[in-house]
């Protein structure tokens, strides 16, 4: 069971703010997304290897060579907020 | 004699380096020049998190880790894979961390470190990659701060993250073991220590075998062993007021000297930390064999050897092997000259000149080092004139030969000197008179004359033991 505590606790962490009226209402539908995804735990894995792929490959790599950066205006085109080539964002600590 | 640890101090140390002699990031293929860049001008939309990019893995990278991890005495995995390590910070603007997480490339190491009662074995917990987050710099002090700048060249950035057993137990430790981890991957050519950011500590410091405290924010080897002299201090005098130790986060203050409680974090667990979609596993553990045979001589086999094949004592073939370059630089000034002669003038003379003005052995040539050894033990000039020869390469160029001829550094001939030996002795009755007579210091005043009438080219141990000889003939 998810509380109203852990969804503001997961809010903070993604930095979203949530009201308490929200809380109980996300906390309610995040417990039926659990409740739905734990009939999986009825599915018997005894001796199945976990799967983060599923895909069976690995190994992909790239060589170490240099490709081409961004212009620097480009970087800076999605934002207004930047000063001598970087990004400025609130006082941050 | 065996250290008793009084005060049963522990410290851990989580050291990250940054693998910068890699030529591009570790998922793209940004340059990894960007230290006298533009701000944000070696990113791409890979290390920018811009939707819809994907990282690909450096191969390099990997082997670069695997060297570093083979280096340290480490077993490498069999199988692994990258994680997500999920904050919400600017300083990468994806809001996860790339990292490794239950598999690290590298575990269960160890290396040795002259520790305080000789040798001392540092245990290594693991070592695995991960990515570097960008730099941010606050406008104005942190805590007035208007703002915070984002430079993303940095994002991206291959680090190897190093992470040892708390068996430091002295601040002392904890530097010689951070010199060593310097000199070992300096020895395997994977980072420059020299460049910005090159290495960062993390500690975690315990005292009365008591819970840890973690101090971040620790950027230089000096930073270090104060951080830790501090902490060390501030745990032991709140245990006396009747304090316990919690477990806790504290700030390094570099310019104050200080470490300062910061918030209490997210705890392990709010990292979410789970498997990157966007990368396939790695198994990578049949690299293994050949990457050892690339592994070079390292600090402790170069050391003994020096010891062996050069009849050096430990000291000097200590302070010769810490950077492979001055290594390099020796063993080839030991193949000219006797290597006994090589290790003075290098590692006593030529190092202490370069330190003293932050240079690097890369300041002076093999070349000139064994002309100037040379010139001294084929008495053509003064131990002394061969120190001011190095100290005028150094500051102002030129070739020894050419110097020697210009400030006529040349030893004269022993006649010369005799015969300011019978004048000084000659024109200072008085002092001689006083000597003879038990004033030891008159001695000195003569052998200066001596030193006058050669202008300073004759060696003032053999005029003084030529004034000596004379005066009791």
């Amino acid at each position: 069971m998810i509380t109203k505590e852990e969804v503001e606790h997961v809010g903070w962490l993604a930095r979203i703010e949530i009201d308490a009226k929200e809380s109980d209402a996300y906390a309610e539908k995040l417990n039926s997304v659990l409740d739905y995804f734990g009939q999986l735990d009825e599915v018997d894995t005894e001796g199945v290897k976990p799967t983060y792929h599923v895909a069976d490959i690995v190994n992909v790599f790239r060589k170490d060579e240099v490709t081409e950066s961004m212009p620097q205006e480009d970087v800076l085109a999605n934002t207004e907020h930047k000063q001598e080539g970087n990004f400025k964002a609130p006082k941050i600590m | 004699m065996v250290y008793e640890n009084p005060d049963g101090i522990r410290i851990g140390l989580e050291v990250h380096v940054q693998l910068n002699k890699l030529k591009t990031k570790l998922f793209c293929g940004c340059s990894t020049e960007y230290h006298d860049s533009e701000p944000n001008t070696h990113v791409c939309p890979v290390c920018l998190g811009l939707p819809g990019s994907l990282p690909v893995l450096n191969e390099k990278a990997v082997e670069f880790a695997i060297k570093v991890g083979l280096a340290l005495n480490c077993s490498i995995v069999e199988q692994t894979q990258f994680h997500r390590k999920n904050y919400y910070y600017p300083d990468l603007p994806k809001n996860f961390q790339t990292t490794q997480y239950d598999f690290p490339i590298a575990a269960n190491g160890k290396i040795i470190i002259e520790g305080e009662d000789g040798e001392h074995v540092v245990g290594i917990t693991r070592a695995h990659i991960e990515e570097d987050p960008a730099r941010l710099q606050h406008m104005g002090t942190i805590d007035r701060s208007k703002g915070t700048l984002i430079n993303y060249n940095r994002s991206g950035m291959t680090l190897i993250e190093i992470v040892s057993e708390p068996d430091m137990r002295s601040p002392k430790e904890a530097r010689r073991y951070l010199e060593k981890l310097k000199s070992i991957l300096d020895y395997l050519g994977v980072f420059d220590g020299d460049l910005e950011g090159a290495m960062k500590a993390d500690a975690n410091v315990s005292v009365f075998w008591g819970d840890r405290v973690e101090v971040k924010n620790i950027s230089s080897f000096k930073g270090l062993e104060r951080a830790l002299v501090y902490e060390i201090m501030r745990q032991k005098n709140h245990i006396r007021r009747g304090g316990e130790i919690v477990m806790e986060t504290r700030h390094f203050d570099e310019a104050r000297g200080v470490t300062i409680s910061m918030r209490t974090k997210e705890e392990e667990h709010d990292y979410r930390y789970f498997p990157e979609p966007d990368l396939v596993p790695l198994r990578v553990a049949d690299w293994v064999p050949g990457i050892r045979e690339t592994l070079p001589e390292l600090p402790d086999a170069k050391r003994e050897r020096f010891m062996e094949q050069y009849g050096l004592g430990e000291t000097h073939a200590r302070a010769l092997t810490t950077e492979i370059k001055v290594a390099n630089f020796f063993e080839e000034v030991a193949a000219k000259v006797d290597p006994k002669d090589a290790a003075v003038w290098v590692s006593d003379i030529l190092k202490g000149e370069l330190n003293y003005r932050e240079l690097s052995i890369d300041a002076f040539t093999v070349e000139d080092i064994v002309a100037v050894v040379e010139l001294v033990t084929g008495n053509k000039i003064t131990e002394q004139s061969g120190v001011e020869i190095i100290r005028t390469v150094l500051d102002d160029g030129g070739k020894p030969q050419d110097i020697v001829e210009k400030k006529g550094l040349l030893k004269v001939e022993d006649d010369i000197v005799a015969t300011a030996v019978e004048e000084a002795i000659a024109e200072n009755p008085d002092a001689v008179a006083d000597y003879l007579g038990g004033k030891e210091k008159s001695l000195n005043f003569i052998v200066g004359k001596v030193m006058q009438k050669t202008k300073g080219r004759a060696d003032a141990r053999e005029a003084r033991e030529k004034v000596l000889a004379k005066l009791n003939e």
